[in-house]
């Protein structure tokens, strides 16, 4: 590390003008403090603003509300709401994406952690070429597979079923998500795996009865990741369900706007409820996230 | 790749053995490392199947004039064969210099590279300025944290939606502008304007993920070595160049190379909030689908082409970027 390069200070936080005393290290003075306080603040509202800004339209009754906001202050009402439960065909969408991403995301994790875990452990023959064809996948544009992905699943009988959908995603979301877990596992010692082991668990004992439970963190961020993902898939969701009794959600808001020549503030009370379940399993998982991406990243 | 943590478990050494028969190795490699095979079978055979095999087949209709009219299909209980031509690289030939290419091809792929440029750059110097921010002690950092990343939980249609509906000529954004009396253009149709919220709406769905990798980074970073700088008497620029920016490398690479995938095949977005207007705005990946699905009659084979375009043009950046990473590595 060389520090002799002879460079201007730029930020005033070394020695801020006004200090009486020499502050400790990692004190701040106020202003900096009010500083860095109003900087997260703005981000933290712009952050916010557009998830707001939805659900404030959604409590005005009128579709044309969007355009003037102040006028729902008068007349707000959970009219929106009631109406898409009960007269539109979104619990049967919304169940129909709760099992297509749950599955996926069951599925997902499962595959990706005894992947990642075989990558992080075992030097069989080809674990590079693995890791590496995983990003490749990544790089695929819908484009080209969503054609033949959609002849292979016809003859396997697989389109318009959960199923079919199911593997689609999984196959879209293992790749992320075994990068991720060997990542994590690369974090925690292989003297555990030795130590099951040596009191007489198997590989694949070592692996659930052991690793799993201290890869909580890196579990969930993946769990995280493949419900996210399979809960507002467009695409592919929109070409290979065909009927409208297996529609998701993201499907089924597409019709929507056709249907019901745009009603916006019908789709803004819909989207708010579509948000909520991702918003929920955000808010289990939060705070396993940062440690959870970061050995994915850091190790790779 | 890091080899660091060899495995225990299956560590065969073949060393100054001689080399047996194929098959031998073969039996030799399974019963060694079954185990292992048995746990990367799942995502082999789910990825073979399901994206393998049409990869292989796509790239074989990018040799062939499919189209919706000409490709086998089911029509009650007749089944239709395909009755497609094999025209070899034609599609290739066409596409990257025909009739008309720039506009169907060179503008979009400029600006396919200037969108992927400006929203990777965008996501990480926002991205690691927020995590700094993140990373000082300071009240209330955990629901600073939690707002900050709640874009990345929304589902992207919702946040599309809601873009949409604050971009649209008489929206808030416009309301916003012309209280300012700035100029209000129309967002969702301007070509250059489309752009620009593209570009907005995008930024602001990808800083989270950034933002959560790079603060791990940052918090992975010893604190010794920021005291050590200090007590060099670096200032707090120098800590950030030779300290922040080099313990944050690996995490840097990284994302950097998912960034620019991800934005670079970056769908949803794009075609949520532009739709199949603003044909200037549409990045490769979404003029693609236009041409395979939001035409009659459907363009799978040139949609197709397309795609293996696309894919070539990230196979060579990744390669160079991964020759690149491991140069600088040496050096450093």
């Amino acid at each position: 590390m060389s520090v002799s390069t002879e460079l201007p200070t730029p930020v005033p936080q070394a020695q801020p003008p006004a200090a009486p005393r020499r502050r400790a290290r990692g004190e701040r003075g106020p202003a900096l403090s009010a500083l860095l306080h109003g900087l997260l603040t703005v981000a933290s509202l712009i952050a916010l603003f557009p998830v707001l800004w939805i659900a404030w339209i959604s409590l005005g009754p009128d579709k044309t509300d969007y355009l003037h906001p102040g006028q729902i202050f008068d007349r707000m009402s959970l009219g929106n709401y009631g109406f898409v439960l009960q007269h539109t065909d979104f619990l049967t969408w919304f169940g129909n994406s709760m099992l297509v991403a749950i599955g996926t995301t069951v599925f997902a994790v499962l595959v990706a952690a005894t992947t990642g875990y075989a990558v992080s452990r075992m030097r069989f023959p080809g674990h590079r070429q693995l890791m590496w064809t995983l990003l490749l996948t990544q790089m695929f544009p819908i484009a080209v597979v969503i054609v033949p992905m959609y002849t292979i699943l016809s003859s396997l009988d697989l389109l318009d079923s959960y199923l079919g959908l199911i593997l689609t995603y999984s196959g879209t979301i293992v790749p992320y998500c075994a990068w991720l877990m060997k990542g994590y596992f690369d974090t925690i010692p292989v003297e555990i795996d030795e130590a099951g082991r040596v009191d007489g668990l198997s590989p694949f004992g070592t692996f659930w009865r052991l690793i799993m439970p201290l890869a909580r963190p890196g579990l969930a961020v993946a769990a995280f990741y493949s419900f996210l993902t399979a809960w507002a898939e467009v695409p592919f969701a929109s070409t290979f369900m065909l009927s409208s009794d297996k529609y998701t959600l993201a499907v089924g808001l597409q019709s929507y706007i056709s249907e019901h020549d745009a009603q916006w503030h019908l789709m803004a009370a819909t989207s708010v409820l579509i948000a909520l379940p991702a918003a929920l399993f955000f808010y289990l998982v939060q705070k396993h996230l940062v440690t959870g991406l970061t050995a994915g990243a850091a190790k790779s | 790749m890091a080899v660091a943590v060899q495995g225990a478990p299956s560590q065969g050494s073949r060393d100054g053995e001689p080399r047996p028969g194929l098959v031998q190795r073969l039996k030799l490699s399974y019963s060694r490392h079954w185990y292992a095979y048995a746990m990367v079978a799942p995502v082999v055979v789910v990825l073979g199947v399901l994206v393998g095999y049409p990869l292989g087949r796509g790239i074989y209709l990018t040799l062939t004039n499919a189209n919706s009219l000409n490709v086998g299909r089911q029509i009650g209980v007749n089944h239709i064969p395909d009755s497609f031509d094999f025209v070899g690289l034609h599609n290739y030939a066409d596409v990257l210099w025909g009739p008309g290419s720039y506009d169907r091809f060179w503008s979009h792929l400029i600006w396919t590279v200037l969108w992927t440029v400006l929203c990777v750059t965008l996501h990480y110097s926002l991205g690691l300025g927020l995590a700094m921010l993140l990373n000082q002690k300071l009240r209330g950092r955990t629901t600073y944290r939690m707002l900050l990343i709640l874009p990345w939980a929304v589902p992207t249609f919702v946040t599309v939606f809601s873009w949409r509906l604050m971009l649209s000529d008489s929206g808030v954004v416009n309301s916003a502008l012309g209280f300012l009396h700035l100029p209000q253009p129309s967002w969702l149709s301007d070509p250059l304007a489309s752009k620009a919220a593209a570009v907005i709406v995008n930024t602001w769905c990808g800083v989270p993920f950034m933002m959560v990798s790079l603060l791990g980074g940052l918090q992975s970073i010893p604190a010794e070595l920021y005291e050590a700088a200090e007590m060099d008497g670096a200032t707090p620029w120098q800590r950030f160049r030779y300290v922040t920016l080099p313990g944050l490398r690996t995490v840097s690479s990284t994302v950097v190379l998912l960034g620019v995938i991800w934005t670079f095949n970056q769908f949803a977005i794009i075609f949520l909030l532009l739709g199949n207007g603003s044909p200037d705005a549409q990045i490769l990946v979404t003029w693609a689908y236009r041409l395979g699905f939001g035409q009659q009659p459907r363009a799978y084979a040139e949609s197709a082409t397309y795609g293996v375009l696309l894919l070539s043009i990230l196979v060579v950046f990744t390669s160079f970027y991964r020759r690149w990473q491991v140069r600088t590595e040496e050096n450093a």
